[in-house]
């Protein structure tokens, strides 16, 4: 039957969710060009190893701050089936990890575990 | 130390090593059987240690001697990962879901089955996995021989004996555990517990060192600051192309080195761990390579000039006394060795023994037997006899090029060029996954390109001027021809091979992928494979996939016998009866024979790929099913399928969009009607009101008038009430009446010309008897002298006297005022009649045109309240029409009716 179009625009909560994915696909981006940034420094008597090397230790423990950060609300979505671009109904996203996840054990139940 | 410590040191902790990877493969196993999931082995902090094979050699021992050369760059080699892990969501999440959706083996499986299973593909992206793998396992060899010669004081032994005897270790113990069973989903549960554990060790050997030299030989981090800046060369300067370039290859790696390949998409267990790897995995990167620079600064300032950087890790606590912590380190250097070479080794195996080996024992079968498919032997023993082998010979392979190369040069450029290497998989596997368009033609080009390119410029001019290509040519290019040499292809000279040579590679590369794949027509397999990858997340086009299969569907024979024979030859005997009988159950059938449909074709050679991957398992299925690989025509007709099914729903929509319109119609003819109802309930009685009143009094007096002794002029008086009253009845009645006839359409219209002045005058004097004790002010304009009009004079004289009289009668200002506006715009005249008094109030304004509708008391206005419908009537039998204009300030009515009332006009109304 006909499929439900996806909508223009969406509620306050998805489209937060939205923009977080949209956060997650921006922030490597935003890492690589500040990571590019001692290339460009020119060497003079206060930017020299040691100063790079404080600048980039301190932006890789931001970089993961942020992915950790980033991590939790991301995996619910994933959990939700969304981050599709479209929003997905939930028994849909079930039958998927049903077919995909397959026959041996180790899908879902290990991640249980883990949290 | 001596040997006699070292060997065994290594001995135990081999041994150590491999009883972790036996109680992990029997719990995993116990597990199984017992039908719950391995929880801890397949927990995310596994998968993230297991990622830590990035670390090799080259990071624990390699690093070090690279910050010694190159400053910070080395850091490059873990942003570039940490960036790709960072921004997991894009990338990463998408390879992992296709990976684990297609039950994907390898990297060259991953693109392979994207291609139309091509084989050819299968083949060309393993032997350059094997190319650019076997330095990199040669290094791995060279960093342990190295490390027992650094440390070890009686070398009895020289480092190519030693390293012989490594790899022959190595490969035991890969074969032991790599090649145990056949499984399903080419999941090794005892060597990925043993890589995370080894990813433990390495991570602490190399910290421990780290925190001796902070704490230990220097006074904290402020000293060690100091010695650093002490320390720093001029060679220490970031190069700015260098650090970009190297971050860009790092990250792209990470991606396509084989073992990353491996333990990140097919051995991963759950696509949610990907999500806690995003931060622990750079987190990981960060410790290991924090104490880096401190090592390498304490190195070269505390070592004689001669000591070789690359083992600075392994000599500084060794020379400084610390034989506890240089064994520790020594351990560690070899688990990062040992754990790179195990899943190096045993991604290529299952690479090589999926698209070289199979595929040519298959194609043997098929030459020699015409019904290759009763017997197809024992698969299970072949596939694992293959990957033996190969594992045998890829570290043969890796032996050889260490014995060759001689194990002379820098570490890092070794890691760097197998890095360039495999990053020639780049732009097929992008293309893969986010280009429906990228085709097999195009993938095929690109990938030969990339790798002759990287071979040329980088692969085998690494071996030296003079090893492979001639310094001749190295110096002047093939034939002189000056813009051919390796080092400067194109003319563009100066430039650091390495970027040269990753620069040439990827752009022609991609460039080759890209015109190829727009100019070649895929296959119908290729298409439907390619919607299925890039399409991986989009479950609305679920329902377009679900007929989109790889198989054709023609009618089934019976061949389900026989793809069970295959089935239990490939995977086990009973896990494929067991599977064959689920599907029969599925279908709704008893016994363990599904029907042959498409969708049951697409599932079996999805089960079988997870262990011999998607090509074979595609060439196995077509041996027994024959021609029925899905045609051009099986994708048209499930394409036109969905688009009936989608046109049929669009109709459906529109009919039951229709349906509500004639719903609605209908509910508002409904109400209409019960008003209707009401309203005429409410005439009849309103009617019987106004025709009781003058009845009354005149049944009243005349029964007066019937008594004897009246006087004359009391007779008189009340025989002229009863005549007014008679008067008014029938002024009633011919007000029903007229507007009965006028309300029907039968009036005769009796047309006539005119002028509108004069109208308008004749109207004013006719209304001027309506309360004359008022006097009123009637402003007019000229403009309707000249007005000539053609129509029912008569009729329209009595709206305007009604309306005039009207205003007379209600306009309650002290010194009323009347304002006769007119204008004829296109044969239709307007005529505004606008007072000063309070007006019609807007609840009351829809209401003054209904029959009998009355604002003020009835006795008071002296009329019957039908006065302004019949005006209304009139007026659009006049072909016009009346309505009252809010917002003049006053009550206001607005006439508009036709100069030149035509009477074909009027008929056909």
């Amino acid at each position: 039957m006909s499929k439900p179009k996806p909508p223009l625009f969406l509620e306050r909560e998805p489209y937060r969710r939205r923009r977080l994915t949209d956060g997650a696909r921006f922030l490597p981006i935003l890492g690589f060009v500040l990571i590019l940034l001692p290339a460009l420094w020119t060497r003079g008597t206060a930017t020299g190893t040691t100063a790079e090397a404080i600048y980039i230790f301190g932006l890789w423990i931001l970089l993961i701050v942020a992915a950790a950060l980033l991590s939790r609300p991301l995996r619910s979505i994933q959990d939700r089936g969304e981050g599709t671009g479209r929003p997905a109904p939930e028994a849909r996203n079930g039958n998927n990890q049903g077919s995909d996840g397959g026959s041996e054990g180790g899908g879902g139940s290990a991640a249980d575990g883990a949290q | 130390m001596s040997l006699n410590v070292l060997i065994p040191a290594a001995l135990a902790y081999v041994v150590f090593l491999f009883v972790i990877a036996s109680l992990a493969e029997r719990r995993a196993e116990r597990l199984r059987a017992a039908g719950s999931a391995p929880r801890f082995l397949r927990s995310p902090l596994v998968y993230t240690l297991s990622l830590s094979v990035y670390a090799t050699a080259w990071t624990f021992y390699g690093a070090v001697g690279y910050a010694t050369r190159s400053g910070l760059e080395y850091l490059t080699i873990y942003l570039g990962p940490t960036l790709i892990f960072v921004g997991w969501w894009g990338l990463l999440r998408k390879l992992v879901r296709i990976g684990k959706a297609q039950r994907v083996t390898s990297i060259a499986d991953l693109i392979s089955a994207r291609y139309g299973k091509s084989n050819l593909i299968g083949v060309i992206v393993t032997l350059l996995a094997v190319a650019a793998t076997t330095p990199y396992i040669a290094l791995q060899l060279q960093s342990i021989a190295l490390s027992f010669g650094a440390i070890a004081q009686d070398q009895s032994l020289a480092p190519r004996q030693l390293a012989i005897w490594v790899a022959a270790g190595l490969a035991l113990f890969t074969i032991l555990f790599g090649t145990r069973n056949l499984d399903a989903n080419e999941q090794h549960h005892g060597v990925v517990t043993a890589i995370a554990v080894e990813a433990v060790v390495k991570l602490v050997a190399l910290m421990a060192v780290g925190i001796w030299v902070v704490w230990g030989l220097a006074e904290g981090p402020a000293d060690i600051m100091a010695r650093i800046a002490a320390a720093d060369r001029p060679e220490w300067r970031v190069d700015p192309a260098r650090w970009t370039g190297i971050t860009f290859l790092a990250g792209v790696a990470v991606l396509t080195l084989p073992r990353m390949f491996q333990v990140m998409v097919v051995e991963n267990a759950d696509e949610r761990h990907v999500s806690v790897a995003s931060w622990a995995f750079p987190l990981y990167l960060m410790a290991i390579s924090l104490f880096v620079l401190p090592i390498a600064v304490a190195g070269m300032t505390m070592l004689p000039a001669d000591a070789n950087p690359d083992l600075y890790v392994l000599t500084l606590p060794h020379t400084m006394g610390q034989n506890g912590l240089a064994m520790l380190a020594f351990l560690g250097g070899f688990s990062a060795a040992m754990s790179m070479v195990v899943i190096a080794s045993i991604a290529l195996a299952t690479m090589v023994s999926n698209h070289i080996v199979v595929p040519i024992w298959l194609a043997r079968r098929q030459r020699t037997q015409s019904t290759p498919v009763q017997d197809l032997g024992d698969m299970r023993g072949l596939v694992l006899n293959a990957r033996r082998l190969s594992i045998a010979v890829i570290l043969a392979l890796g032996y050889l090029y260490f014995e060759v190369s001689g194990g002379s040069r820098a570490l890092a450029s070794i890691g760097l060029i197998s890095f360039a290497g495999m990053a020639q998989a780049l732009p097929v596997m992008l293309g893969a996954l986010f280009w429906r368009g990228a085709s097999r033609a195009g993938a095929i080009g690109g990938l030969l390109t990339g790798a002759t390119v990287w071979l040329y410029a980088l692969f085998l001019p690494s071996f030296g001027p003079g090893v492979v290509l001639g310094a001749d040519l190295m110096a002047q290019g093939p034939f002189q021809i000056s813009w051919l040499r390796p080092h400067a292809l194109f003319g563009v000279e100066g430039m650091d091979p390495l970027l040269h040579a990753l620069f040439w590679s990827l752009s022609l590369n991609a460039l080759v992928f890209i015109i190829g794949s727009l100019v070649s027509f895929p296959g119908p397999l290729e298409r439907v494979l390619s919607a299925q990858f890039v399409n991986a997340f989009d479950p609305s086009r679920d329902d377009d996939m679900r007929g989109a299969r790889g198989w054709s569907r023609e009618a089934s024979e019976n061949e389900a016998e026989d793809l069970l024979a295959m089935a239990q030859r490939v995977l086990d005997e009973s896990e494929a009866q067991h599977y064959f009988h689920t599907q029969a159950r599925l279908q709704g059938r008893e016994g363990f024979l599904p029907d042959i449909t498409p969708d049951f074709l697409d599932r079996l050679e999805r089960e079988l790929a997870g262990s011999v991957g998607a090509a074979t398992a595609h060439a196995m299925i077509t041996q027994i099913v024959g021609r029925r690989r899905v045609t051009v025509d099986d994708l048209m007709a499930v394409a036109s399928e969905t688009a009936q099914i989608m046109e049929h729903s669009a109709q459906l929509e529109a009919k039951s969009e229709e349906l509500a319109r004639t719903a609605r119609q209908l509910r508002d003819a409904n109400e209409m009607l019960q008003r209707l109802s009401v309203q005429k309930d409410s005439f009849l009685s309103q009617i019987s009101h106004e025709l009781r009143t003058p009845m009354t009094s005149i049944r009243a007096f005349s029964e007066i008038l019937m008594d004897q002794d009246i006087t004359p002029e009391e007779l008189a008086r009340y025989a002229r009430i009863i005549h007014d009253e008679s008067i008014r009845l029938t002024r009633l009645l011919d007000d029903l009446l007229d507007l009965s006839v006028l309300e029907n359409g039968q009036v005769n219209l009796d047309l006539g010309p005119g002028t509108l002045s004069d109208l308008l005058d004749r109207a004013l004097l006719a209304s001027n008897s309506v309360r004359p004790d008022r006097f009123f002010v009637v402003q007019r304009a000229g403009a309707e002298t000249g007005i000539a009009l053609n129509t029912d004079i008569g009729r329209l004289t009595q709206v305007f006297i009604n309306v005039l009289s009207n205003a007379r009668k209600y306009c309650d200002a002290e010194a009323p005022v009347l304002r006769i506006s007119v204008r004829q715009r296109g044969g239709v005249v307007t005529v505004d009649f606008i007072d000063n008094g309070s007006g019609i109030p807007k609840k009351s304004q829809g209401l003054i045109f209904e029959k009998f509708a009355r604002l003020t008391d009835t006795h008071k206005a002296g009329g019957a309240g039908l006065g302004l419908a019949i005006c209304r009537e009139i007026m659009h039998n006049l072909g016009g029409d009346i309505a009252y204009l809010p917002g003049q300030g006053g009550a206001a009515f607005r006439l508009t009716f036709p100069a030149v009332l035509r009477q074909h006009s009027k008929a056909a109304e």
